[in-house]
Parts: structure tokens; C-alpha cells; sequence
């Protein structure tokens, strides 16, 4: 195992912050367009996070135009410049896969921690 | 020499510069030790016989002792032969490893796949079973038809049915050298070899 972990070593981000389901978070990714590179946000909920090291993931859902739009980022992808911690909201669950049946602005609140 | 045995650590992932995610597998590529060669003169063809791992004493015979001897390395547990490149001097108890292998060159690994027992058509060849309702009793997992009627008569060779899968010798060509570690005799092959992890595989370029 531990040869398995030298491999990825390098790889590993260390500065990524803490954050779990119900934050809302911004995520600045690096998109290459005709050889140029430029960073575009994308901000929203984090509705799941999953996987362990190199191979960890996180799901960010936002309404855009009225319409649900998800991505879902590797964390320690070097196309990920930055992610920024907007809000953290208190929630009761690990996946909030429940907020996809939701509509309205109401129902898809989340309370902010304190 | 072209090619090394070597043993499967186990699978995960890195990124490229490009920032895409690169399955890999992470394989342990030698160290192996030259034991016999063979040349066109005395055996009838041009080989290199290498060995790798460690074989315990009581593992061990005396005209395994002698080769080994001979060769003036320990009793080595795997032994193969491998084509030599032509023009090079091969001499006994010489040590290859990870440095035979360059970065984005192909290779083909052998190994042995993980051993999945006296399996059912749906497992084995990927069957849809049959249906699971409207009246079925022993049909969820069954093959359906295996051929015709009176004529032929028979049931053709080579049929797909339940039986024995895996735990067979099987090659995976043209996998992609992602990179080459020498200090820790460490390669990164793109995509899966077969075995489990630690399993003994052969890298052949």
C-alpha cells in the first residue's frame, strides 16, 4: 500500500480547504480555449463528496436559468486553481441527493452553521 | 533484452499535464538477474533466462541449487525466457530492471487472470439470463437455446457455456509506459493488467 501512495505523493493537493455537503462553494476551473488558458467560476452547493485521495470527487449543484446544473469535480485535479468556501450550511446528511426533487428557493435552503 | 517479469502493486490514478485523470497500473519491474543464456549453437535458438523473487531453501532441489550456483545468484522463485536484443553481450548474475523501459513506449503484459471458479453463462460470457417473471421457475440465469433440432443433431463445438473462468495465462497488449521510476524499480503501465494484486506478470516490449 504504502508503494502505492509514493506514486500519487506528488500529486496530492495540500492546500485544499475543509469543506463538506451543504457548503456552497466556489470553484475556479481552468479551461483551455485555442491554447489560451482562463479560469471560469462555477458556484454552488456541494451535494456529495466522494472517493478517497487522488481519486476524491465532489459534486456542485446550481440553478441556472431555472434549470439544475451539476458538476462534479476531482478534488486534487491540477485544472482546479482554487476552491473557495462561500457559506457553510448545516445539514443531516452526507449526499443531499434530495435536493434534485426540490424546487423553489424555499425548499432548497440550507441553513447557514454557526 | 526484450522484456522482464515483474509483479502487479496494485491500480490508482494520476494526472497529466494537460490535467487529465490516467488510469494506472503500478508495477514492480524486475530486479532480475540473469541465469542462463542460450545461444543458437549449443541449445538451437537465442534466449535470455531471467529470474526473480527470493525461493525459500526447502523450496529448492539440487539441480535447481546448481543452476542457480552456476549463475552465482541465490535461488531465484520465477524463471523466464525472454528474446535478447541481438549484439549484446548477456552474461550471467547481470541485474536488469525498471531502466529497460523508456517513457511513452508500448509494451505487452502477460499474466495470470483472478480465478472466478465453475462460473454461469451471465458471468462468463456476459448472457442476459432469462426472463424473471410471467410464469418462469428456473430461468433467470439460464443460456436458452444451445442450437438446433434434427438437423444437425448436435451441439457445435467451441459453445458458449458455464465452466471454468479465469485463473488462465492471459495477454493485455499495447499498454502505454506512463513513467519509469529506477530508484524503486517502478514502471506505470496505462490501464489494467490482468491478476491480482502481487500476481507475477511478464513485460514484454
Amino acid at each position: 500500500m504504502n508503494k502505492m501512495k509514493s506514486v500519487v505523493e506528488g500529486q496530492l493537493k495540500t492546500d485544499v480547504p475543509e469543506f463538506s455537503a451543504g457548503d456552497t462553494v466556489s470553484v475556479d476551473v481552468r479551461v483551455v480555449e485555442g491554447g489560451k488558458v482562463r479560469v471560469q467560476k462555477f458556484q454552488g452547493v456541494v451535494i456529495s463528496r466522494k472517493g478517497s485521495d487522488i481519486s476524491e470527487t465532489f459534486t456542485v449543484r446550481k440553478i441556472s436559468g431555472g434549470i439544475g446544473v451539476e458538476r462534479i469535480f476531482p478534488v486534487h485535479s491540477p485544472m482546479i486553481s482554487n476552491i473557495d468556501v462561500k457559506r457553510r450550511g448545516k445539514v443531516r446528511r452526507a449526499k443531499l441527493n434530495y435536493l434534485r426533487k426540490l424546487t423553489g428557493s424555499k425548499a432548497t435552503r440550507i441553513t447557514e452553521k454557526r | 533484452m526484450r522484456g522482464l517479469i515483474g509483479k502487479k502493486i496494485g491500480m490508482t490514478q494520476i494526472y497529466s499535464e494537460g490535467g487529465q485523470a490516467i488510469p494506472v497500473t503500478v508495477v514492480e519491474a524486475g530486479p532480475c538477474v540473469v541465469t542462463q543464456v542460450k545461444t543458437q549453437v549449443i541449445d538451437g535458438y537465442n534466449a535470455v533466462q531471467v529470474g526473480y523473487g527470493e525461493r525459500k531453501g526447502k523450496h529448492s532441489n539440487k539441480a535447481l541449487d546448481g543452476h542457480f550456483q552456476k549463475a552465482g545468484t541465490n535461488a531465484k522463485r520465477f524463471l523466464a525466457e525472454f528474446v535478447p536484443v541481438p549484439d549484446y553481450d548477456y552474461k550471467t548474475g547481470q541485474q536488469f530492471g525498471a531502466s529497460l523501459f523508456k517513457e511513452g513506449e508500448y509494451v505487452d503484459v502477460a499474466g495470470t487472470t483472478k480465478g472466478r471458479g465453475f462460473s454461469g453463462v451471465m458471468k462468463r460470457h456476459g448472457f442476459s439470463g432469462g426472463p424473471k417473471t410471467h410464469g418462469q421457475r428456473e430461468h433467470p440465469r439460464s443460456a436458452g437455446s444451445i442450437g438446433q433440432a434434427s438437423d444437425p443433431s448436435r451441439v457445435f463445438k467451441g459453445m458458449k457455456m458455464a465452466g471454468q473462468y479465469g485463473n488462465k495465462r492471459m495477454t493485455v497488449r499495447n499498454l502505454e509506459v506512463v513513467s519509469v521510476d529506477m530508484e524503486k524499480n517502478q514502471i506505470l503501465l496505462k490501464g489494467a493488467v490482468p491478476g491480482a494484486k502481487n500476481g507475477i506478470i511478464y513485460i514484454t516490449k
